[in-house]
């Protein structure tokens, strides 16, 4: 292993950063700690999860969600101590790891339907197509 | 002026600050960095340090360059350069210099040679934004266009950007942060990037246009501390990759100089 791999795992395991299992087509919540002059404060973002990247430290995934009638995407950088927490809303049942032609839909096309026999997908803001 | 050292670049990754901040870093090492030869303003009319990285095997040497080397009583080095000190920074010949010669927080100038990349058209070499796609351009979409004037001056000016040779040339780049040094691994690390390949060597120095925080280790921080002694062969073959976990917090602030004559 390279210098610079050992350095990246080290600096995994101190940040220690509390990911739940979940893949493209979950619904995630993320806290996000947001700087406002000398305050801290927690800002949720609340959306699909379309694409996630595994690359060790540079590890990252995108969550998606419609504001105000506007498709907004964010990249989160996975292990960043920025991210105070990341909450598994809904489980998707996708068969594609990167859900980037959910961009071109909106409304009924862009729905996933809840993973069956996981956790209550009560929380969901659209009601899945599958029971 | 302290002496700079010579490093090997290792490469980049990301470092993750207490305050959440996404830190760019460049990974160098520092491999035997060993004094090899002193210029001294009696002899050579300038005063510089000759350091000396790596390993080389001696049959792919000259002989000059194994007595050169004989002389200074140190392992054949695959790197040589100079660093122009001044006459009360010299450091003795087989020293060899630790990578908590730099301080966290403190600004580096790196050199290096960058990446080559052959025969460039303009727009690669200069940016240039090139000729349109339509509207009956035809064959020249990536040229660079007019080089000069009419009948008068009825030349094209020396210096004109046209495409030729990019990269491959020795760059500075200046005021680069030091994030952390690992003396034990030998690695510095930096912030932003650093010109040259991974695995080529960079010059590292303390930077020109910065001043220079206090408590920096002077003449420079030597590796074993203690004066070195004359017989160094015995001193080099330390293996720099034996711990496995780097500390790279930024608490390397303990100026740890083997102080020279």
């Amino acid at each position: 292993m390279t210098t610079i791999r050992k350095m990246e795992e080290a600096q995994i395991a101190k940040l220690k950063a509390k990911i739940p299992d979940f893949a493209p087509g979950d619904t995630l919540r993320v806290d996000v700690k947001v700087v406002e002059g000398t305050r801290e404060r927690i800002q949720a973002f609340e959306g699909l999860c379309i694409a996630r990247k595994n690359a060790g430290l540079n590890s990252s995934f995108t969550v998606r969600k419609i504001s105000y009638g506007e498709g907004v995407e964010r990249v989160f950088p996975l292990y960043s101590p920025r991210i105070a927490a990341i909450d598994l809303v809904r489980r998707g049942d996708v068969r594609r790891a990167k859900l980037y032609y959910l961009r071109g839909r909106r409304g009924k096309s862009a729905r996933i339907a809840e993973r069956a026999g996981m956790i209550g997908g009560d929380a969901a803001p659209e009601t899945p197509a599958e029971s | 002026m302290r002496t700079g050292l010579i490093a090997k670049k290792l490469g980049m990754t990301r470092v993750f600050a207490e305050d959440g901040a996404d830190v760019p870093v460049t990974v160098l090492r520092v491999d035997h960095c060993q004094v090899v030869a002193v210029r001294t303003a009696e002899r050579d009319g300038y005063t510089a340090v000759q350091l000396g990285v790596g390993s080389a095997k001696p049959k792919s040497l000259t002989k000059a360059e194994r007595g050169h080397f004989a002389k200074a009583k140190v392992e054949p080095k695959r790197k040589l350069a100079e660093f122009r000190v001044s006459a009360d920074a010299l450091v003795e010949v087989g020293a060899e210099i630790s990578a908590e010669h730099f301080v966290p927080g403190q600004f580096v100038d790196v050199t290096g040679i960058t990446i080559g990349k052959g025969f460039a058209g303009a727009m690669k070499r200069w940016n240039f934004a090139g000729l349109r796609a339509t509207h009956g351009v035809s064959v020249s979409h990536r040229s660079h266009g007019s080089t000069g004037h009419r009948q008068d001056p009825g030349r094209t000016f020396p210096g004109k950007k046209m495409a030729g040779h990019l990269g491959d040339e020795r760059v500075t780049t200046l005021n680069l942060r030091v994030v952390s040094t690992d003396a034990d691994q030998g690695l510095i690390v930096v912030r932003g990037a650093v010109p040259g390949a991974e695995g080529s060597f960079v010059l590292v120095r303390d930077a020109a246009k910065r001043k220079a925080p206090d408590g920096l280790p002077f003449p420079a921080a030597l590796k074993g501390g203690a004066a070195p002694a004359p017989e160094l062969s015995a001193l080099s073959p330390k293996s720099p990759i034996s711990a496995l976990s780097p500390k790279s917090e930024l608490s390397a602030l303990s100026p740890k100089s083997g102080q020279e004559p």
